[in-house]
This record gives C-alpha cells, structure tokens and sequence, in this order.
C-alpha cells in the first residue's frame, strides 16, 4: 500500500481536495440534521437529501474549555458556527485560546488536521474552524 | 374545572456533605420532615413520585421501604435537572386527574466530591483501528474535538450567545451574577456553602469554561427536599392551621424544547423556558411584575443572566441592564435567588426542582427568618433539565394568612 488512506472523525465531514460537512435535510422544511435520521423532529417528515454545508462562517458563541474529563486535552475552544445559516458545532482550532484571541462574531473557516495513524496504515481527519 | 393545587407540607435537608447517610436516608428524611410539616402521614397519600437522577432506580420504593409501605402507586421519575420539579408535576398530575387528594413528591442526590459532570463520552480507544460508531459515525470520542460536552462549557456558550446577541455581557457581569448568589447564601443556614465572596476571589478562581469560574458553577453536594401536595377540597376539611400554612400551586408546567434551527448542535434552553413562563403566567392569572421572589435555574452564572429574559422578569434583550441595575439582588424589584441559588445553596440534581420551591414557599410562610423577603405573596420556582425540560411553578400565599 503506497498512498495513505484516510477516515474521517465523523462521517459528516467529507475528506478530498476540498473538505467540507454535509447535513441530512428535511425536502419538507428544510431542517438540517448531522446525525443519521428516523425522521424529522420540526415537521415528522421522512425524506431527507445530502447538502453541503458553506465552510466559512461566523463564531457565534464560544467557550474556553480548561477543565475537562479525563482524556480530554485542554484547553481547547468549543464554539457554534454560523456557517452561512446553519449552526455547527466545533472547535475552533489554530488560534491562541484566549479570551484576547478569540471574539464573538470573528470570521472562520473549515480547517482539517490528522489525529494519528491506526495499525492498519489508516490516518483519522479531524475538523475544526481556524480564523478566516 | 379542576380542582385547586395546595403544597401541604414542605421540607429540604441541609445541602452539603453527608457522608454517614444514603439516598435513602436523606429522602426519608426530607419525605418524613414533609409530611410532619404538613400535619399528615403516610397512610394519607394516594402517590408516590420519586427521583434520584444518578442513582439505580426504584428509588421510590427504597423510600417505601424506609417510612410507610401503603400499596399506592409510585412514579420513579428522571428528567435531568428537571427531575424534582417532574416529580412534584406528576403528584400534581394525579390529583388534578382526580385519583387521590393527596400525594408526595421527593428528590435526592449524592453528589458530594463529584466533579465534572458530563463529557468524556464512552472511552473509546484512539489506536489500534479507527471504527466508526454513533450516530455520528465518530472514530474517536467527539468531547474535546468537537466542541465540548460538559456542563460548564455548554452553559458558557448559552451565555455568551446571548452576549452576541444583545452585548454586554463581560466576564465581570457572569461573576457578578455569583457575587449576588454568595451574598444570598451568608443568610441561608442549609446552602451547602455560605461564605460571601468578593468580585475578585470569583475571577481569580480556578477557571473551568471561560467564562465560568469555578465559584460560578453549580456546588455539587447531597440533599433532598420533598413536598406533600393536596387538593383545595381536601384542604378545606382540614384544620385552619394547614389552611393557612399552605401554599396555593397557581401554575405548575412542564415543557420540553420545540424543534429550533441550531438546538441540537447547542441545547436551546430558551425555547422552552419561554413557553413554560407564558403558560404559567396565563395559568397563574398573575404577571413578572407580580412576583415577589423568584427561584431560577442558575446552573452557572452564564445561565442565570439568560433566564431573567427567559421569564420575561426584564424587557427582550434587557437581561445585562436589569442586572445591573440591581432588580435582582434581596432588596431589589425582583430577587432573584436569595436562597444562594445553585451556585451557592449547592444543586443535589433531582432535590433542586423541590427545593426551590420549598424556599418560595419558606418566604410566602412569612417563616425564612433573617432572609426573609418582608410581605411575600407571589413567587416563582423555575428549573432547566438538559435534554431538554423545563419546569415552572407559580405559588402563592393562603388568603387564611
């Protein structure tokens, strides 16, 4: 095996030249989920389509976690995304997490990074938003 | 028309560190304590409803086992946060449905030396192979990767929204909010801690969420708190003595989140907050301008400044300038947690959704002594579970009194 093959953290976080995530939508209104879906919990509709999800955005609220479970790496900064309409959840990653360094409403964009390599050769790829 | 709701007899036990007593033995005590206050026993109760969020179940029936077993049927409910004000709500619920006239309600937990809580998720090996699992098809535990899981950080981001949204809300405002919450609790002999902190030694703690510092987050400890619940036309054959000490439930409501854009990437504890104070206000036939004293939710500074908005106790988008223009405080228009709040009088989770209630109620007595808001009528008892549930109780003073 020469070329590296990858998995993403999540599965909707698409890898390729251009990554980016895509949510399950509602084709009865349009809600947009992450998670795989039973039905739609705004309208009980069952239909759902794939939609790319815009990869810059806006920070609209943020936290500076430096107290966390065991295993978990601080600090880090957990913040929710406006990316052009829909709200995601992520960390906001290459930036000092410092209340100085990190503004409500600052402009960031989708940013991958690698988590490591399993014993099968296989490269895990984590997503975050970096300043834009 | 349904009958009316009266709270017989209440009780909290001292929140804090009880190392010598189970969940059982503070619920009892907290379920025996009630039932003396409102001058009945167990023989008089037609339910029983029971919750113990981190416990095994059937905590109900270990009470049972403990102070009276009668053969009436026990709810062991779970709700989060919300899970004493559940169990308070199915009691009512009974009544109300007009299967018994009278019934009891008991939260407790043990949560003394607990910690974080939430996050981490399910351990979860990083090496080895990487094998989507969930519903997110996650390699690796997403806590800490993507955004956080706990509590304190999830309710910063609560706060901090709402600072986006309307502005002002600094670091110094959240801590001010507990500054206020300590204050309260130097009057409250069972908050769990009644040390009165400076603005300073709050922002100097330990930060765990920016911005919540350890003083602005919930106390975890023990506690239980329970409450006797009996119809109007039960209580009018009883002596005036529990006519005048009870307390009229004018509104008791429970809602759920309504699906929103964004509230299951963030919980939205808004929403429901909303509803359940518009529906307890029309149930109440009382309004925010009526209320004496409120009791509300303050899981973490950062939550308390969104629910002043939330139970419309200040204008849209007002919540920052109403704090500081000090409504909130023991001797302002609208008090606000003069129990110490989670902050300080401690959050035994399923106990809380009682025991603010309890304290309401201590104050609509005329019976809470040195914190004692002179002439209380009206007041409100408010908690969040997340996941989410919202409970809401409106109560008020006996005419009797």
């Amino acid at each position: 095996m020469s070329a590296t093959t990858q998995i993403p953290l999540v599965n909707y976080l698409v890898l390729g030249d251009t990554p980016h995530l895509q949510a399950n939508e509602c084709t009865s209104c349009g809600a947009r989920y992450f998670d795989r879906r039973n039905a739609c919990a705004g309208c009980f509709g069952t239909e759902f389509r794939t939609v790319d999800i815009a990869t810059e955005g806006e920070v609209r609220s943020f936290t500076i976690v430096t107290f966390a479970a065991p295993g978990v790496p601080v600090p880090f900064v957990a913040a929710i995304v406006d990316c052009n309409g829909t709200s995601v959840r992520a960390n906001l990653i290459n930036v000092e997490p410092s209340p100085e360094h990190v503004k409500l409403g600052m402009k960031v964009k989708l940013a991958t990074y690698s988590l490591g390599t399993d014993d099968n050769g296989v490269e895990a790829i984590g997503f975050g938003f970096e300043p834009a | 028309m349904a009958d009316d709701i009266y709270i017989l007899g209440i009780k909290m036990t001292k929140f804090g560190k009880h190392p010598d007593k189970d969940t059982v033995d503070l619920a009892s005590e907290a379920a025996m304590a009630a039932l003396a206050d409102g001058g009945v026993t167990m023989k008089d109760m037609g339910i029983l409803a029971a919750g113990c969020l981190m416990g095994q179940g059937s905590i109900g029936q270990q009470i049972q086992k403990q102070i009276g077993q009668t053969g009436i049927p026990v709810f062991n409910v779970s709700n989060a946060c919300a899970t004493g004000a559940t169990a308070l709500r199915t009691a009512i619920m009974a009544i109300k449905a007009g299967e018994c006239d009278m019934g009891l309600a008991v939260g407790v937990e043990k949560l003394a030396g607990a910690g974080l809580l939430g996050g981490g998720g399910k351990p979860k090996s990083d090496k080895k192979e990487w094998t989507p699992g969930g519903r997110y098809g996650a390699v690796a535990s997403t806590d800490g990767r993507i955004g956080t899981d706990a509590m304190p950080g999830t309710f910063a981001q609560v706060g901090m929204e709402y600072g986006h949204k309307y502005g002002g809300a600094t670091f110094e405002l959240f801590a001010k909010i507990a500054e206020k919450n300590h204050a309260h609790s130097t009057l409250n002999p069972l908050a769990a801690y009644t040390k009165r902190m400076t603005l300073e030694e709050i922002m100097n703690d330990v930060m765990i969420a920016y911005p919540n510092t350890r003083s602005m987050c919930s106390a975890n400890c023990d506690g239980a708190a329970a409450a006797v619940v009996v119809s109007g036309s039960k209580l009018k054959t009883m002596s005036l003595e529990q006519q005048r000490r009870a307390i009229k439930v004018s509104a008791s409501i429970l809602t759920s989140d309504p699906w929103q854009e964004a509230c299951q990437v963030l919980p939205d504890v808004n929403t429901l907050t909303k509803i359940a104070a518009k529906k307890a206000y029309e149930q109440a036939g009382v309004g925010p301008e009526d209320l004496d004293l409120v009791e509300l939710h303050d899981c973490f500074a950062t939550a308390e400044l969104v629910h002043y908005d939330n139970l419309g106790l200040c204008e849209e988008g007002g919540a920052v300038d109403f704090f500081n223009s000090g409504a909130t405080w023991r001797d302002g228009k609208t008090p606000v947690n003069v129990s110490g709040g989670l902050e300080s009088k401690g959050h035994p989770i399923a106990a809380t959704g009682i025991a603010n209630i309890w304290e309401v109620c201590h104050h609509l007595r005329g019976e809470a002594g040195d914190r004692q808001i002179e002439g209380a009528k009206v007041g409100l008892a408010h908690v969040i579970g997340l996941g989410s549930a919202c409970g809401i109780h409106i109560l008020e003073k006996s005419a009797l009194g």
